[in-house]
């Protein structure tokens, strides 16, 4: 039983750690006031590049920094469109995962790559701990940049200027360009940190936790990652535990047919959504949401 | 065009019409050629993309051509992919002429081939009825699926871009579950058969399916693109036209102002993103019963996202959504037959995305001029008024 709950909870945090990823960049870049769909893509293209640099550098290090660097060009292609050329940042998004999707298929089809995947580290002693050893100190090594990404985000939004500048212009983009803030500046910025993280995100699940590609791997993962932010309230602990709650969901989909249960598979996959449009409407009154969430900014003669 | 420059014009106070007007017409022509020069530019750069990889892109690109609009044959594929395409341009076009961004039309498009099956499979009558039934019944299934969002929207101001694209993914899981169900939709399988059913809907039957025009060795044009074309004539005309179409631009344009001169705020801002959701499920019946005839969870197949960028291509209007669609329907054909040679098909999707982004300049460019010459004429009226 234990057994089983230790192989559960590890199978969850490998499918979270994606997620985490993901959702750590985005929830910067929905603070600054831009609901960057475009992750989706970024992943994606983070995990072929990360693939197609581990296997022509032969180094799995390699591939990882290639896999950020495509993603983090994601987000300057996106911020550019959306928030130097003020084109629509959800048709720029759009447009963005359309065109991933896709460029990696394509080229996927008419490459041959040989993957390299990370190895599994252990962390000493704390692996050996009960239960949550294993899930979390047993892990392929990109995982353990989590623990130093999350305080990181934490520390950046709420103990910079920089951090608070970023929710000045999601909040009120008027007042704080008032103050001086360079509004979209600041918004691309946050779309640039975005990308990188969904490339992060997308390296470790294609040379991390699966070792190789095929296409649309991510599979709407970059979805789900939004979903989870939207469900923490925008706030680092929401973020992380919705994160947590989705990738463990994910996990006990895999799993239960294989313990014995019966479930509905389909309830499972569509639960993260459902959450987080019951907690938009939850936190519809409290306005925990940056106020300006996808309005772009446009300075103007009042 | 926007609230400021509407507040920033001085005492000589224009009529809002003229405000909607202007820069819709005049500079066709530069609008055009920048156009053409930016799609040049992204077969350029797919070009780029196909030598790199080692595929000759003259011979893709040849059997995209012959694929799409070489023989009867090819443009019968392109025109019955262009049919859906074009419904959920001409709802993304009525959403995106009251700023409303609806991106949900994957979804809406399946939830409306779904409740299209059901009338298909099981409502009775005559032959033209139960062809109209599915439609309709498609049309209700799809502004049903943004009603949920238009009402979130109304009830407390969630905003409708998120809910949109999460209800997505909702009407596929939820979909996969009516198609996993032998008690729900699932196909049920001759009796005798030992194979396990798929997990897909029976097919409608004879009666619900639209009626052929013209048919052929190895093609048969359903007449869904008559009924797309026709839609997208009178849906430019409503926008364009009528007193309705205006409310709705004048809503899209500023809000407040709209209120202010009696527009119904609720009425208009949540019936657009209804009416938007009905045209992506009319297009997912049109697919179901011109083409695909059973429904599974697959179905919708980057349908509703291309519809959404082709009405964004052709600013919101569906007269001229009518060719774009037509370009991206050819795009869909040519890729299907571009497999066959052995490059990938894939590259159907770069391409229309390269698409997309390079006609995005042009008209960012445009908007740029005409709202210097807005600015221009503001100063000049300024210094008229401040004259006499």
């Amino acid at each position: 039983m234990i057994n089983d709950l230790t192989l559960m909870l590890d199978s969850a945090m490998r499918l979270a750690a994606p997620l985490l990823f993901v959702a750590m960049g985005e929830l910067i870049a929905e603070k600054a006031g831009t609901l960057n769909i475009s992750v989706e893509g970024a992943m994606l293209s983070g995990a072929f590049a990360a693939v197609m640099g581990s296997s022509a550098f032969n180094s799995t290090v390699a591939g990882l920094f290639i896999g950020v660097g495509v993603g983090l060009f994601v987000g300057v292609v996106q911020a550019f469109l959306s928030h130097r050329l003020t084109v629509n940042q959800f048709v720029v998004g759009l447009t963005l995962n359309i065109l991933a999707l896709g460029l990696t298929s394509y080229l996927f089809a008419s490459t041959r790559l040989q993957p390299q995947q990370f190895a599994i580290w252990r962390v000493p002693l704390l692996s050996r701990l009960p239960l949550i050893g294993e899930p979390l100190f047993v892990q392929r090594a990109p995982f353990f940049l989590i623990y130093i990404l999350i305080p990181v985000v934490w520390f950046v939004l709420h103990r910079t200027r920089w951090g608070l500048e970023i929710q000045a212009v999601g909040e009120n983009p008027q007042a704080a360009d008032v103050t001086g803030i360079p509004v979209n500046r600041r918004r691309r910025e946050a779309i640039l940190i975005a990308g990188a993280c969904a490339g992060l995100a997308g390296a470790f699940l294609s040379i991390g936790a699966i070792g190789g590609f095929s296409p649309n791997m991510t599979a709407g993962r970059g979805f789900i990652a939004i979903a989870a932010v939207i469900f923490g309230g925008w706030g680092i602990r929401g973020a992380v535990a919705g994160c947590l709650l989705f990738g463990f969901m994910d996990a006990l989909r895999l799993a239960l047919p294989a313990l014995g249960y019966q479930i509905v598979p389909q309830l499972l996959i569509a639960s993260p959504y459902l959450m987080a449009i019951a907690t938009m409407l939850l936190f519809a009154k409290s306005q925990r949401q940056p106020r300006m969430l996808g309005i772009g900014f446009e300075r103007r003669s009042v | 065009m926007t609230a400021a420059s509407q507040e920033s014009s001085p005492p000589t106070r224009r009529k809002p019409t003229e405000v909607l007007v202007s820069g819709a017409t005049g500079d066709g022509a530069l609008f055009a050629g920048l156009v053409l020069l930016a799609i040049i530019a992204a077969l350029g750069v797919a070009t780029v993309v196909l030598s790199l990889t080692n595929s000759p892109p003259g011979a893709a690109f040849r059997s995209m051509y012959d694929g799409s609009l070489g023989s009867v044959r090819s443009i019968v594929t392109t025109l019955n992919h262009t049919a859906p395409i074009l419904l959920v341009a001409i709802g993304a076009s009525i959403a995106g002429r009251a700023s409303l961004v609806n991106i949900g039309q994957e979804g809406q498009f399946v939830m409306g081939a779904t409740m299209g099956v059901v009338a298909g499979l099981w409502f009775p009558g005559p032959r033209p009825l139960v062809i109209v039934a599915v439609l309709l019944a498609a049309a209700v299934g799809g502004g049903a699926w943004s009603g949920i969002a238009a009402v979130l929207r109304q009830v407390s101001k969630v905003n409708e871009v998120i809910t949109t694209l999460l209800l997505n993914f909702v009407a596929f899981a939820l979909v996969s579950f009516l198609v996993n169900r032998p008690y729900l939709l699932q196909e049920t399988l001759p009796p005798g058969t030992n194979d396990a059913p798929s997990p897909q809907t029976d097919p409608i039957r004879l009666a619900a399916r639209l009626p052929v025009l013209v048919s052929g060795s190895g093609f048969r044009l359903h007449s869904g693109i008559v009924i797309a074309v026709i839609l997208a004539i009178l849906g430019g005309l409503v926008i364009s036209r009528t007193v309705f179409g205006f409310r709705l631009r004048l809503f899209g344009h500023n809000p407040r102002a709209a209120t202010r001169s009696g527009v119904n705020r609720h009425l208009y801002g949540s019936g657009a993103l209804v009416l938007s959701g009905a045209f992506a499920g009319l297009a997912g019946g049109v697919l179901l019963s011109g083409v695909a005839f059973r429904v599974n969870p697959g179905l919708s197949n980057n349908y509703g996202w291309e519809g959404l960028l082709v009405a964004l291509v052709a600013g919101f209007s569906p007269i001229v959504a009518i060719f774009v669609a037509t370009l991206f329907g050819a795009l869909r054909a040519g890729g299907g037959v571009l497999a066959a040679t052995g490059v990938n098909s894939s590259i159907v999707g770069v391409v229309q995305a390269l698409v997309v982004l390079a006609v995005m300049l042009p008209s960012l460019y445009m908007r740029r001029r005409r709202r210097l010459r807005q600015a221009l004429l503001i100063v000049q009226t300024n210094s008229h008024s401040s004259d006499a």
